[in-house]
């Protein structure tokens, strides 16, 4: 057994990734910009003042790509093949963690699609020349349709985001116990509201 | 005749595996504390539908006839569980009963849970005693590992697990929920431990345990109340440290 050790765990290995890159660098980068969006709670002068500081961060490209391009698109592309590989149940089996585990396929998809068009709304026509800033937002959310969209947007983000953090202290087995993971629900559905309320606030900011 | 009571059946059928399925509907004579083996035993004593005709009787596996052995699994009402603890008092009816979805069908209510057994195999799911020569009396178990792991034990293989579980199906090669908690009970054991890492090694590769999407269907469908999501959720702290072990060093 000592040769195949280690053998034929690509799977494993990735899966076990997965789980973390949601949280680490994912998680951690979709706090950060909804705590910078918020600032625009406080008027257009501070969310600029806010934004300016992550527009213009030292080695800007390299933190782009892979605190964020390169881990989202792994998430992303490995969790749409792990979710095509489920037969969701929730109608025969009505139980809480089972619409968990399908609300976190259907945020997936939600989010994967919410977040092609936001950065090509945002990032990509900054590229081409609109001025990043206040109004740049200001100008998509005037849409009533955009701010909707928006709202579903960081809605299913923000339960993806704590949904997973639940299932990633038991897929790398930190709760174990069902004590465990009933407190890790109730800590992790707090992040999940707490983010929607001030995700949402500061989208409304703009509008 | 007319005015006896009588326990209505609609039953899933199917005459061979390839064989295209049908429901039929059957009318049974009560019988006080009557289970639905013995509906069924009441469909082969006297196999007629409820519309009069005479039909093959319907085919069924049970051995046990007291949920221990797990043979007799079937949808019955929609949910996975075994015809000899379901009491027709208990059901709503007509009673819908169904094979189970996740297994090869063979006939009717009948399926293959093969693949059940040689997940079994795969995992080492037994305790090494054998050797050239006489190995001696192994460890002791202390008693506090026992009684949770008698628990664990009390796996039937009946497949309730691997039906309501929303990642095994045709699509995936998850070995579902029954053989993954299989390792923790052996690895529980002073002389299982011994092989730990074997078992370990083969719920990391393609199909184990990281295959489990955490819908936690299995704990609550299972009969014998086993705690499947706290055995998972150690598996996975026990294999994420073999990881770690593996590849830095410092196990074995």
């Amino acid at each position: 057994m000592e040769t195949t050790k280690g053998m034929g765990r690509t799977e494993n290995f990735l899966r076990k990734l997965h789980s973390l890159s949601g949280l680490i660098p994912i998680g951690v980068f979709l706090t950060v910009h909804t705590l910078v969006n918020s600032s625009a709670i406080w008027g257009e002068e501070a969310y600029n003042v806010a934004a300016g500081v992550m527009v213009n961060l030292p080695y800007k490209l390299f933190l782009e790509t892979f605190v964020i391009f390169v881990p989202l698109l792994f998430h992303g592309i490995l969790g749409i093949w792990i979710a095509l590989k489920a037969k969701n149940n929730v109608r025969q089996y009505t139980y809480v963690r089972n619409w968990g585990f399908f609300l976190q396929r259907l945020t997936g998809f939600i989010m994967f699609a919410f977040l092609v068009w936001h950065v090509w709304q945002t990032r990509v026509q900054a590229e081409f020349g609109v001025e990043p800033g206040f109004s740049m937002m200001a100008d998509i959310v005037a849409n009533p349709v955009f701010l909707a969209l928006y709202i579903v947007g960081i809605v299913a983000s923000m339960f993806h985001f704590a949904n997973g953090i639940w299932t990633f202290l038991i897929t790398w087995g930190i709760t174990v116990t069902p004590k465990s993971q009933k407190v890790s629900k109730y800590a992790t559905m707090g992040i999940f509201v707490v983010l929607s309320v001030i995700g949402v606030l500061a989208i409304l900011a703009f509008a | 005749m007319t005015s006896e009571r009588m326990v209505r059946l609609s039953i899933k059928r199917q005459a061979s595996p390839d064989s295209r399925s049908y429901v039929e509907e059957f009318a049974i004579p009560y019988r006080p504390n009557m289970n639905v083996t013995g509906a069924l035993m009441e469909i082969r004593k006297n196999p007629v539908n409820a519309k009069g005709e005479k039909v093959e009787p319907v085919v069924w596996e049970s051995v046990c006839l007291e949920e221990v052995c797990g043979s007799c699994s079937m949808l019955i009402n929609g949910k996975p569980r075994q015809a000899c603890s379901s009491l027709i008092d208990q059901l709503e009816q007509p009673i819908r009963l169904a094979p189970l979805s996740s297994f090869p069908i063979v006939r009717d209510l009948m399926v293959d849970r093969e693949q059940l057994f040689d997940a079994l195999k795969r995992v080492h799911a037994w305790i090494d005693i054998d050797g050239p020569f006489d190995l001696g009396p192994g460890p002791r178990m202390p008693e506090h590992t026992r009684r949770w792991a008698y628990e664990l034990s009390k796996c039937m293989t009946c497949g309730c697990c691997l039906e309501a579980c929303p990642n095994v199906n045709p699509k995936s090669n998850f070995m579902g929920p029954a053989p993954i908690q299989q390792v923790r009970l052996f690895n529980a054991h002073p002389t299982g431990k011994m092989n730990k890492e074997v078992r370990l090694s083969e719920i990391m590769k393609s199909g184990g345990i990281t295959s489990c999407g955490n819908s936690q269907n299995c704990v609550e469908v299972c009969p014998k109340s086993i705690p499947i999501t706290t055995s998972i959720a150690h598996l996975n702290r026990e294999t994420t440290v073999q990881s770690f072990k593996d590849f830095f060093g410092g196990g074995f």
